[in-house]
């Protein structure tokens, strides 16, 4: 064995070298655009993460003495508040600073729920057909017929602003995305002859699907995965900003730019900063979806 | 139709069959009958009419036709893969003294790899593009229970150097677009292997690949043949492959066994007027004089099949019988080819010496078909 390990590769007419297709990070990291946004996004990452240490005040800490202080550059404003303060005198730079937990939580949990639940009923799906299949495409296009804003603000409205309804809430319509993705790559895919010849040497259905099929469709599903990400934040700070998201308690850009509107003439500050940020986390984690789907397929770049 | 039936539940009796059977060993696969249809919105598609062919252990016996003539569809009926719409609806398929036809879906997956493999027409599409060669002989290994882990791996390893793959080794980390076809082919036949099963069923196992890449495949197969004591039953249309490589022949048309025996008289003294016309379709290398002769029409409908013979629209040797009444498969008596070439014992060592033909033109010996 060792012997043919030191074979030279060149030597064997008819084999092409390992490796000779550039991987999926290489590029991924030849893609600029990509790069500069995962960046960005693995910056949100660790800011979330780092909250507490990075933030200059306690989000929730309130400075009577210095409401609707200006940011540092404008005329009134200190480097005591950098970014100034809301209508409460807290400090705006650390409440955006700890407002990115609940954003990249929120999309993380939802992403990852409706992709496990949706990837898994639209595999069994597109793998058995029959009545399964039937009766799962029936509900989801049940739910595509429904208004999502209207049913979140429907259980909102019942349950109140608390973060578990507020889950299931982003995740009620979510997976239904990955479903349809699931079932039709498993619909192309169970036709392979890949999938004939792994029955041929007896293996299981389970196996089948998860060792033979699930890599096949892997890529679309992440970039799905990141795509829908954006989407799950721009919701939540949508659900936030009409008060029956995230709890008030819990700082959230999109609850911030509600505080902020009514002053948005005479204290711009307040909304704009969070309104900002969901912008740049959300474009970024788009701009990061679409370098993947690109690096994953070379073929979709455009 | 009734009086087809009548004439198989005859033949079901085949005494000499059973006395050769003796002397040869018992067949590891016997199909009796075997139908396969596929269901279609213009109706029942008779892809398999009743075929039955038995292959012994050490043998290579080549099931021969032209596409569309249902050879494949009975590869995958014999592995119970039929895909949907298509339905094993009757026969039996006795492998190794049990009939694969009853057994449970559990029972059959223990079977598929472990005692009965196949070998794919095209090597790209038969192996997963998304996993490297090496992990899929691991996870064949693991499936069929053979070995885990790092004992996996060294068998792998050990299966691809079996096959003629160089730097097997390193090659196991390869995805299937890093190999070319000849290699890709020799990694699904180390797949087929790996349960060392008692019979591998190769379906065009050349027909993807390189002319010059055939011979070395198909001597691969053979040489396999030779070490583990296989019985391959080669799906093939390719004459030459079966001149060269199969004991025994069985030419397939329109869903029936028109033809069987000995390879040998096969390719030297067609009986059929199809075997015949399939064997003046192969150019000779070196006789530009020797014309091709190409079978005119194309295979019937098998929604509708023509009464009496099938081939007979295409026959150029069609008597009226032949449209109206279906022949029967029957063994011929020994020519006097077949009994110079049995004294010099040749065909008893490839493919025994009872042919069977499904023609008018050759009665044969009452009572004595299938």
């Amino acid at each position: 064995m060792a012997a043919t390990q030191t074979q030279p590769v060149g030597a064997n007419p008819g084999v092409r070298p390992i490796d000779a297709r550039p991987g999926t990070l290489k590029l991924l990291l030849a893609n600029r655009v990509a790069v500069g946004a995962g960046l960005v996004t693995l910056g949100f990452v660790l800011v979330a993460l780092l909250a507490p240490m990075l933030s200059p005040y306690n989000p929730a800490e309130q400075h009577p003495e210095a409401i609707r202080v200006p940011p540092f550059w404008s005329p009134g404003g200190s480097t005591r508040f950098l970014l100034g303060t809301d209508g409460l005198g807290r400090d705006l730079l650390s409440r955006i600073l700890f407002g990115s937990r609940v954003s990249i939580l929120l999309g993380v949990v939802v992403v990852l729920l409706t992709l496990v639940v949706g990837a898994c009923l639209g595999m069994l799906a597109g793998y058995y057909r029959g009545w399964v299949d039937t009766l799962l495409s029936r509900v989801v296009d049940t739910l595509l017929a429904f208004p999502f804003l209207i049913f979140a603000l429907a259980i909102m409205a019942v349950t109140g602003p608390n973060l578990v309804a507020l889950v299931l809430a982003l995740a009620f319509k979510g997976w239904v995305d990955f479903f349809r993705v699931a079932r039709g790559d498993v619909l192309a895919a169970r036709e392979s002859e890949y999938v004939l010849a792994a029955r041929g040497v007896g293996a299981s259905n389970a196996y089948i699907l998860f060792g033979e099929i699930l890599p096949n469709i892997v890529p679309p599903l992440i970039v799905l995965a990141a795509l829908r990400m954006a989407t799950v934040i721009i919701a939540e700070a949508s659900l936030s900003f009409l008060g029956i998201g995230v709890p008030p308690r819990i700082p959230a850009w999109g609850t911030m730019v509600a505080d902020g509107r009514g002053s948005i003439a005479t204290a711009w500050w307040i909304a704009t900063f969070p309104g900002l940020a969901i912008l740049l986390l959300v474009l970024s984690v788009n701009l990061l979806g679409e370098g993947l789907r690109d690096a994953l397929d070379p073929r979709m770049r455009r | 139709m009734s009086v087809d039936v009548r004439h198989e539940a005859l033949q079901t009796v085949t005494k000499p069959l059973q006395v050769e059977e003796r002397r040869q060993g018992a067949p590891i696969l016997a199909v009796k009958k075997l139908r396969t249809c596929f269901d279609t919105y213009r109706g029942q598609v008779r892809a398999v009419d009743g075929i039955s062919l038995s292959v012994r252990p050490g043998e290579t016996v080549a099931l021969v036709g032209e596409s569309g003539c249902g050879k494949s569809a009975a590869a995958l009926s014999i592995m119970r893969l039929v895909p949907p719409p298509g339905r094993i609806t009757g026969g039996q398929v006795i492998f190794d003294g049990q009939d694969l036809l009853a057994l449970s879906r559990a029972e059959m997956r223990r079977i598929r790899g472990r005692r009965i493999a196949m070998v794919f027409q095209d090597p790209l599409t038969a192996l997963n593009p998304t996993l490297r060669v090496g992990a899929q002989l691991v996870e064949t290994l693991a499936t069929q229970g053979a070995a885990r882990g790092r004992a996996a791996r060294q068998r792998a390893v050990a299966l691809l150097d079996a096959v003629g793959i160089p730097a097997a080794a390193e090659r196991m980390r390869a995805y299937p677009h890093e190999l070319s076809g000849g290699m890709r082919q020799r990694v699904v036949i180390a797949m087929a292997i790996a349960g060392q099963p008692d019979l591998v069923i190769a379906d065009e196992p050349t027909t993807a690949l390189d002319v010059t890449l055939q011979a070395q495949i198909m001597e691969l197969l053979a040489k396999l043949k030779e070490e583990r004591g296989l019985a391959i039953l080669l799906i093939t249309h390719d004459l030459g492959i079966v001149a060269n490589f199969a004991d025994r022949a069985a030419v397939m048309y329109a869903g029936q066994i028109v033809a069987e025996g000995p390879v040998a008289d096969l390719v030297r003294e067609p009986l059929h007027p199809y075997a015949r016309g399939l064997l003046r379709c192969v150019p000779r290398l070196g006789r530009p004089d020797v014309p091709i002769h190409p079978i005119h029409g194309s295979v019937p409908d098998m929604v509708a099949p023509p009464a009496g013979c099938r081939f007979a629209p295409r026959c150029p040797e069609a008597m009226p019988q032949c449209r109206q009444e279906m022949p029967v498969l029957k063994r011929q008596p020994p020519t006097a080819r077949t009994i110079r070439q049995n004294s010099e014992g040749e065909s008893l060592a490839r493919g025994g010496t009872v042919r069977r033909v499904r023609c008018h033109l050759h009665p044969g010996e009452g009572g004595n078909g299938r």
